[in-house]
């Protein structure tokens, strides 16, 4: 009776976080736990790796969604402009590869050295980074202070679509008020973006 | 120059066969809210999909099934593909599918301020669908994978009328 209990408690319970993506994941404010995940080049990278880092931009994308290979430009320009003045981005590829085969671990490597991503890559084996963080699609963005507190969750800029029209650059405006000491704002952004890839 | 005439117009009448209904092309939000404010009566399904998006084409055969089953449901699939690519992309889609649910496009390029309008627990990934029957809405950030499951979630509309 009791297994029976907790079965139905289990399944109740199993409905409400597939029902409510929300739930769970980080808050602006929260402090992200650490993880380490294996990069392209086949070694862990851990946030505590990065010794001098003044902030981390958590970048959760793949090679497969339109969305996420309209941003990879982007994405790369604000490693470069960025991890010298100690905001490295960071990108984690949370889709599970039997699902969505084009997000393996090997593709992985292709694509990255086709785009020249100088910026780690990591394959979040398991599928256990990306819910800790709540991240819910590609792109989506986590940009953390130094001590890793979560200051800024989102979309990297306005305009998806075009690089050329964008009027906010979210992710910029984030580094530039952690630069600056102060709070992002907004600290909190949508975008569309294409479901994180799990077994049914 | 009659058979001409007469040959372009049986061209342009069998490529708008082809391509089945008229894509409603909305340019803003504002202009496609009337979408998510039908106040007939009716349940109103409303699925969030792009041709791009793998799991949302799987599972659109879901959403013809209730709507050709229910009278009173009426589905709507909102493309938020990108508007360049509706004459390459879209278009050619939906004549190969010829969807009997109507098909709106929605072009408004700065979703950060348009998701919330949808449902502020919308975190901008689809599919997603939002079903409502005059003022009462539910919205659903997932994807349903049989008829019985879209079912499941139209039945609370069914029973409050």
């Amino acid at each position: 009776m009791k297994s029976l209990f907790t079965a139905v408690f289990m399944c109740l319970m199993g409905l409400a976080i597939a029902n409510n993506p929300t739930s769970g994941g980080y808050q602006v404010g929260d402090v992200a736990t650490d993880f380490s995940l294996k990069n392209i080049d086949g070694k862990f990278v851990s946030l505590s790796d990065f010794k001098d880092a003044k902030g981390y931009i958590v970048v959760f994308t793949c090679n497969t969604c339109p969305y996420a290979v309209m941003y990879e430009d982007r994405i790369k320009a604000l490693h470069d402009k960025y991890a010298d003045q100690g905001y490295p981005v960071i990108a984690i590829n949370p889709n599970d590869p039997e699902v969505k085969e084009g997000d393996s671990w090997d593709a992985m490597k292709v694509r990255a050295k086709e785009k020249g991503f100088d910026f780690p890559y990591l394959f979040d084996a398991g599928q256990m980074v990306f819910p800790q963080y709540g991240a819910t699609k590609t792109p989506h963005v986590y940009v953390l202070d130094s001590d890793k507190v979560v200051k800024y969750i989102g979309a990297i800029d306005d305009n998806p679509q075009d690089a050329t029209a964008v009027g906010d650059k979210y992710v910029e405006a984030a580094v530039e008020s952690l630069k600056m000491g102060k709070s992002p704002d907004p600290s909190l952004t949508k975008a569309i973006g294409c479901s994180i890839k799990v077994k049914a | 120059m009659r058979i001409i005439f007469t040959t372009v117009f049986g061209l342009l009448l069998s490529a708008s066969l082809l391509t089945g209904q008229e894509l409603k092309v909305y340019d803003t939000f504002d202009e496609f809210e009337e979408v998510l404010k039908k106040d007939d009566g009716k349940i109103h399904v409303v699925n969030f999909w792009a041709t791009w998006c793998a799991p949302c084409v799987k599972e659109i055969p879901f959403f013809e099934e209730l709507g050709a089953k229910y009278d009173n449901v009426e589905v709507t699939l909102v493309s938020i593909d990108f508007k360049n690519t509706i004459d390459r992309r879209v278009k050619p889609f939906l004549a190969k599918k010829n969807f009997a649910s109507q098909v709106v496009l929605l072009g408004d390029p700065k979703p950060n301020d348009w998701i919330d309008r949808v449902d502020p627990s919308w975190s901008g990934a689809i599919p997603a669908t939002y079903v409502y029957r005059g003022d009462t809405a539910q919205f659903y950030e997932q994807e349903f994978h049989s008829l019985a499951e879209l079912e499941a979630i139209i039945h609370p509309f069914i029973k409050s009328k």
